[in-house]
């Protein structure tokens, strides 16, 4: 802790130590420009603004990060926007106060001339900053943080930061399967050939693990894993309504009037066709889809309405990278 | 002997008037030409080899076998007849809207046929004015929209192509939804009801020559193709736009 603090205070010592003329060396020539003048209250200036700048550009990616705050998008703007705006001022002070100027009297000449061609470099090379060390540490701070809150938006390529609700649904044992009204189904009101969207009751329809596919497929028909053989009842069959590819709904299904020649019944994603078997515990037939579509257990009640017999055999929604490799809570 | 002969001769003279007069019984003949190879005999259905061919059937496509008839009533003989969709000419084919070879009597002998077989379903009668065309698009867009496009253009699903409605009367559109022809879904009357049929068959109707405001439509198959008519024609037409500004200005 303590030798912390020493190379702290060292380190800050060093930054701003004044430093004196030297005598010319053995290479060094006469400056053109001369020294800069110290100018300590516009040296501060810029680098509190560049620090103003790195500090807005860290408040954006906290931003970014905390998802749910309200006017997400404006305090978004509002800090990316601050820490362009400070880091502007801050190089505009360095360049009207800080960096010496020394005008050259006489027009260029159009030819060459090595020697004031030598002569230009040295007033540029003279032209220098006072407590460059410092000023470029704030510079760099502010370019570091400004680039790292342009790229946090990368993490929107796939869910990275709030993954919890990722694996909460609302399906317990003896949920209630509702329609769109919020009027719960009956295993009388499935009917084959059709197929109906129910969500969960009391939920929010707009969350992704709430909606589901339901289908009653025809006797004999079902030919569910040993794992997954309790899940069907009365041969209706639920499924997420969420494509595990993109996360699409799946708004087709194929109902087969007369199986013997005709594909047999599937679900399909409007998407990119992906077609799911109903029948088998919603394995991919076609398309792009990864895995199968999550499978909910169904019971019926003894007043014959539908209802969910514990939570989904599988993670619901599109797979992103290792995302949806743990099951969903229970 | 008189007497028998004439009786004899009327009866023969009558027998095709009432034969044609009793359209199950004119039916009935058609049935034997057209579907009983695979829909077998009194409409019993088949799943083996069937016992003849048919007109459009040929030697090598006799192994034929279709769904039993009994039941299913006037509404799909109507529908699967009007529009061309039966007699199949391969088995095993997705029927499509094809020219009907039957005239009107002969339709009307074969639906009357089938309706015969057992009881089924009558011709529905939707009354598109009785619907709303607000409800029919929500509808539509919930229940349909999905295989056959916002406004009926038809697309597809995974073996299968959902045809495009604009061909079809609200009539045949009535009867699709209670049958569900092919790999589509059936709905009932709990749930689609009569009324929300008609609101549907409405929208369809409307859907044929919809309203559009943005001016070419491009066969309204979506947003996609829209965009590649921006990318590749308004684009290019603008970077032309541009060059030729860019000379003229050069040669001020």
């Amino acid at each position: 802790m303590g030798r912390a603090k020493d190379a702290l205070i060292s380190g800050i010592v060093l930054l701003l130590r004044r430093r004196k003329p030297r005598p010319l060396g053995p290479g060094e020539r006469e400056r053109v420009v001369p020294p800069a003048p110290d100018n300590p209250g516009w040296e501060l200036t810029a680098v509190l603004l560049l620090l103003a700048g790195a500090a807005c550009a860290i408040a954006f990616v906290v931003v970014y990060v905390l998802d749910r705050l309200p006017a997400h998008t404006q305090l978004l703007g509002l800090s990316l926007g601050l820490s362009l705006l400070f880091i502007a001022a801050a190089l505009i002070v360095t360049a009207h106060r800080l960096i010496v100027t020394e005008e050259l009297e006489d027009d260029y000449p159009v030819l060459e001339h090595p020697e004031e061609q030598e002569l230009i470099v040295q007033v540029v090379e003279d032209s220098g900053l006072t407590r460059r060390r410092l000023l470029k540490l704030a510079l760099l701070t502010a370019g570091g943080a400004l680039t790292a809150a342009v790229l946090t938006p990368i993490a929107s390529l796939g869910p990275a930061v709030d993954l919890v609700r990722f694996y909460a649904t609302p399906w317990r044992r003896g949920t209630r399967l509702v329609d769109e009204h919020g009027k719960p189904y009956k295993a009388s009101d499935i009917e084959e050939d059709n197929f109906y969207t129910a969500f969960a009751e009391g939920s929010d329809k707009e969350a992704l693990p709430s909606s589901l596919v339901l289908v009653r497929l025809p006797k004999g028909s079902l030919k569910l894993p040993r794992e997954l053989a309790h899940y069907a009842a009365e041969g209706i069959v639920a499924y997420s309504k969420i494509c595990t590819h993109a996360g699409c709904a799946i708004s087709l299904y194929r109902a087969p009037l007369f199986q013997p020649d005709e594909p047999t019944p599937a679900l399909v994603c409007p998407c990119h066709y992906s077609t799911f078997n109903p029948a088998d515990g919603g394995t991919v037939t076609f398309g792009p889809a990864g895995r199968k579509l999550p499978m909910l257990p169904l019971l019926v009640a003894p007043n014959g309405e539908l209802r969910a017999g514990g939570n989904f055999d599988q993670p619901v929604g599109p797979s992103w990278w290792g995302v949806r490799e743990r099951k969903p809570r229970t | 002997m008189k007497r028998a002969f004439l009786i004899t001769a009327l009866a023969v003279l009558c027998f095709p008037l009432a034969a044609a007069a009793d359209p199950v019984q004119q039916g009935y003949h058609l049935y034997g030409r057209y579907c009983i190879s695979c829909h077998a005999a009194g409409g019993k259905g088949s799943a083996g080899r069937p016992v003849g061919a048919g007109r459009l059937r040929t030697q090598g496509q006799d192994t034929g076998i279709g769904p039993s008839l009994i039941g299913v009533g006037a509404l799909a003989a109507d529908f699967y007849l009007r529009t061309g969709y039966m007699p199949l000419p391969h088995v095993g084919m997705q029927p499509r809207r094809r020219h009907v070879f039957l005239t009107e009597g002969e339709i009307k002998a074969l639906t009357a046929y089938v309706a015969s077989l057992g009881p089924g379903p009558a011709l529905p009668r939707p009354r598109p004015e009785r619907g709303t065309l607000t409800h029919g698009y929500h509808l539509f867009t919930e229940r349909c929209a999905g295989c056959h496009q916002v406004v009926a253009e038809g697309g597809y699903v995974t073996g299968a192509l959902p045809p495009p409605l604009e061909n079809a009367t609200p009539t045949q559109v009535a009867e699709a939804v209670r049958i569900g022809p092919y790999v589509m879904p059936t709905f009932s009357k709990k749930d689609i009801s009569d009324r929300e049929l008609d609101s549907i068959v409405r929208y369809v109707e409307y859907a044929k020559h919809p309203d559009d405001r943005g001016g070419w439509a491009i066969g309204h198959i979506g947003p996609i193709p829209e965009g590649f008519v921006t990318w590749f024609i308004g684009m290019t037409a603008l970077v032309a736009v541009c060059v030729v500004i860019g000379k003229r200005l050069q040669r001020g």
